[in-house]
């Protein structure tokens, strides 16, 4: 408005309107907990079975490798995904096995054990072996599995989400049908990667979902510490996609919402879904975790989404006790079985550290 | 023989590879509608349509890791970075994860990806647009770098290196598209990575240089000639992997070696070849090795300082006889 018309306005008793205002109407799907039961998604009580044994699976290894590093078989980093294995669980569930891809951050053992890959060749790269998953070159934050469509374990935040585009990028390009998953945490959210990768999906139309672990932090950082806007989902509204906010302690709420956008996917439309969660350990092994208070963590464990499975397979009589107790001795042994694998498993020759830097057998290395 | 211009004959090498394999595309900035920043992919568009030639946002990080995993799950990407200043914003994809990965995961991962672009000296800039990225790129096992100073080496290097199964930082030059020169027509044309080439023969002294460089490398050779002295010209073509026996041999032969270099100095590719040869050849100098880079600051904007700035054919002709202690 010029400074005339704004006289004349004022003059006339008017209120001064300079701008005009542009309302939207965004929507955003919800997927809360206790709202999804094995029949509402159609699984059999094996379904179920499987999922929880998976869960309990990642627990499992986690707790041992924690125990496996504290005698120092495992070296560097470990971040552990205890409290989170639903999400893993949940949304492979929606994956078509041999077709789709998955890639991850450095908290990668959940997603590695839900995607099929063994505790023996995950156990064995944790204590970097040759028969590790990454032949003891990756270590703990570099699990791959190219049979399992498993891209990484990948250790700089937010780098993966670029590449992730790229596998997606690929299957539509080579249109066969797959999709890929991207799971990412809170903190990468503020990586420009993350926003680049999610308007060239969008502009390509490629079939990725992009997956936010909100575990509440990034290290020690909470996200209203990290984060303008906390609802993370809402990112999506930049890039034109749509966006759920999912309860990640709920395993059947994870299947449904998973299976709804990598179904959309599928037909070429990427989306984010943000799913709220909790790591009940450090951020890696050496974080005492004081940024945080105990009643807080004590609150999480009651949401225990492992425990929660159980109730729920106990209550709606879809398991005996015995069978229960049967599969967590299984589970157990499996784990067992790993660390005497992986310590049983040669080190690398150190004529290995050349191998696989180039594909090119001859490549003459300065020595 | 066929006379193109550097800019065709990248072209050229890009479109029969395209041709030959439906796995490779070409991402970047402008280069589909706009036919490319330096019209090196004109009419590639039309060729291959939106589906294999695609124009991106300014998003070097993102493309560049799109053409990363698209490598990872099988394609063949060929990145155009509208010049190698503006693809520091990507570097983490390059660095970490080109390089890496396939190392990380035990072999299970390979990328067959190319990432090329102009590099080095543009004209009046300024210090933003006038890096020269060989030696950075070349600190990284699990990369290779390739350097062309003509548009045969384009051609038949070019092709080679999207043919590679291992990721290929190729290095081109804003000032050299326009340069005409005979290329090749054998069919399916393509010279091996890691092979230096002996531009010409002689016996007073080595003169290495690349890209613009070698340029300059040739034209103190022609002074030197009128001088009475056959200088040995080596464009080594690819930096990383550097064929060091052709260098060596080189220099056992005319026990002196100047090199040309249009990089910043410090750690340089010269610094390299300088070590290099003082280790495999030391009893075989008669002089140190001498070189002439750009000047150890950024890069100036008047024109009178770019000049100073850059390394001259003078400059090499004067580390020639100073090496040979003609002076
Ligand atoms: C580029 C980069 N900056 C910093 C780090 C160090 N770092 C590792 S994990 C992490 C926190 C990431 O948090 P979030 O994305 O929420 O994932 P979470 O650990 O919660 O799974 C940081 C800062 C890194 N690995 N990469
Ligand atoms: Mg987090």
């Amino acid at each position: 408005m010029s400074l005339k018309a704004k006289e004349v306005a004022t003059q006339n008793g008017q209120p001064e309107a300079s701008y005009d205002v542009i309302e939207t109407k965004l929507t955003f799907r919800q997927y809360p907990g206790d709202r999804f039961s094995h029949e509402s998604l159609g699984l059999s009580v094996e379904d179920v079975a499987d999922i929880y044994r998976n869960m309990l699976l990642q627990r499992r290894f986690e707790e041992r490798s924690a125990q496996m590093y504290g005698r120092q078989k495992i070296g560097g980093f470990l971040h552990l995904y205890i409290g989170q294995e639903a999400i893993s669980t949940g949304s492979v569930y929606a994956l078509k096995s041999g077709l789709d891809s998955a890639i991850t951050a450095y908290r990668d053992h959940g997603l590695a054990l839900a995607l099929g890959m063994t505790s023996n060749e995950c156990m064995a790269e944790l204590f970097g072996r040759v028969d590790g998953c990454s032949k003891g070159k990756g270590g703990s934050m570099h699990f791959f599995s190219k049979e399992k469509g498993m891209f990484g374990g990948h250790g700089i935040v937010g780098a993966h989400i670029p590449v992730a585009t790229g596998i997606a990028f690929a299957h539509m390009y080579k249109n066969d049908g797959g999709v890929c998953i991207c799971y990412l945490g809170d903190g990468a959210v503020w990586q420009g990667s993350f926003h680049e990768a999610l308007n060239l999906a969008s502009l390509y139309k490629l079939p990725i979902v992009y997956v936010i672990e909100n575990n509440q932090y990034a290290m020690g950082t909470a996200v209203d510490r990290a984060s303008a806007e906390t609802d993370l989902f809402k990112q999506c509204v930049s890039y034109a996609m749509p966006g759920s906010l999912v309860d990640g302690m709920d395993v059947f709420s994870v299947c449904q919402a998973m299976r709804d956008h990598v179904d959309m996917a599928r037909e070429g439309q990427p989306s984010l879904v943000e799913i709220r969660t909790y790591r009940y350990r450090g951020h890696s092994m050496s974080d005492p975790g004081k940024y945080r208070t105990k009643e807080e963590l004590e609150a999480k464990k009651n949401e225990d989404p492992i425990l929660r499975l159980k109730s729920y397979l106990i209550q709606e009589n879809l398991i005996s006790n015995e069978d229960l107790d049967v599969l967590d001795m299984e589970v157990k042994a499996e784990v067992a079985a790993s660390v005497t694998f992986a310590d049983e498993s040669p080190f690398p020759p150190p004529e290995a550290i050349y191998d696989h830097v180039y594909t090119q057998e001859d490549y003459p290395f300065l020595t | 023989m066929a006379e193109l211009q550097i800019r065709e004959a990248i072209r050229a090498a890009m479109v029969e590879e395209m041709d030959r394999d439906e796995n490779i595309f070409l991402m970047g900035e402008e280069v589909a509608e706009y036919n490319g920043a330096y019209k090196v992919s004109e009419g590639m568009r039309d060729r291959f349509g939106d589906r294999r030639v695609l124009d991106t946002p300014i998003s070097e990080n993102g493309f560049a890791g799109l053409g990363l995993g698209a490598a990872m799950n099988g394609l063949r990407p060929i990145i155009e970075f509208m010049t190698w200043n503006f693809a520091f914003v990507a570097i983490d994809q390059i660095i970490n994860n080109a390089a890496k990965i396939r190392y990380m995961s035990g072999g299970q991962f390979s990328f067959p990806i190319v990432f090329r672009g102009p590099n080095g000296a543009a004209g009046q800039l300024a210090a933003t647009h006038n890096t020269s990225v060989e030696a950075l790129y070349s600190c990284f096992p699990g990369l290779k770098v390739i350097s062309v100073s003509n548009p045969d080496d384009a051609k038949g290097l070019l092709k080679s290196a999207i043919r590679d199964d291992d990721p290929v930082v190729f290095l081109e030059s804003e000032f050299m598209y326009g340069m005409r020169g005979e290329v090749s027509e054998a069919e399916d044309y393509t010279i091996p990575i890691g092979e230096a080439r002996i531009a010409r023969e002689g016996d007073a002294v080595t003169i290495i240089g690349h890209n613009k460089s070698y340029w300059r490398a040739l034209e103190a050779a022609e002074m030197l000639e009128a001088d009475g002295y056959a200088a040995e010209v080596i464009d080594p073509r690819t930096i990383r992997p550097f064929d060091w026996d052709t260098v060596i041999a080189s220099v056992k032969k005319t026990n002196r070696c100047v090199v040309v270099d249009e990089s910043n100095p410090f750690a340089s590719v010269s610094s390299e070849i300088a070590f290099q040869i003082q280790a495999q050849a030391f009893d075989y100098l008669d002089a140190p090795v001498h070189r002439i880079t750009a000047r150890d600051t950024p890069a100036p904007y008047a024109k009178n300082l770019m000049e100073y700035y850059l390394p001259s054919t003078e400059d090499v002709y004067r580390a020639c006889r100073a090496v040979m202690y003609l002076d």
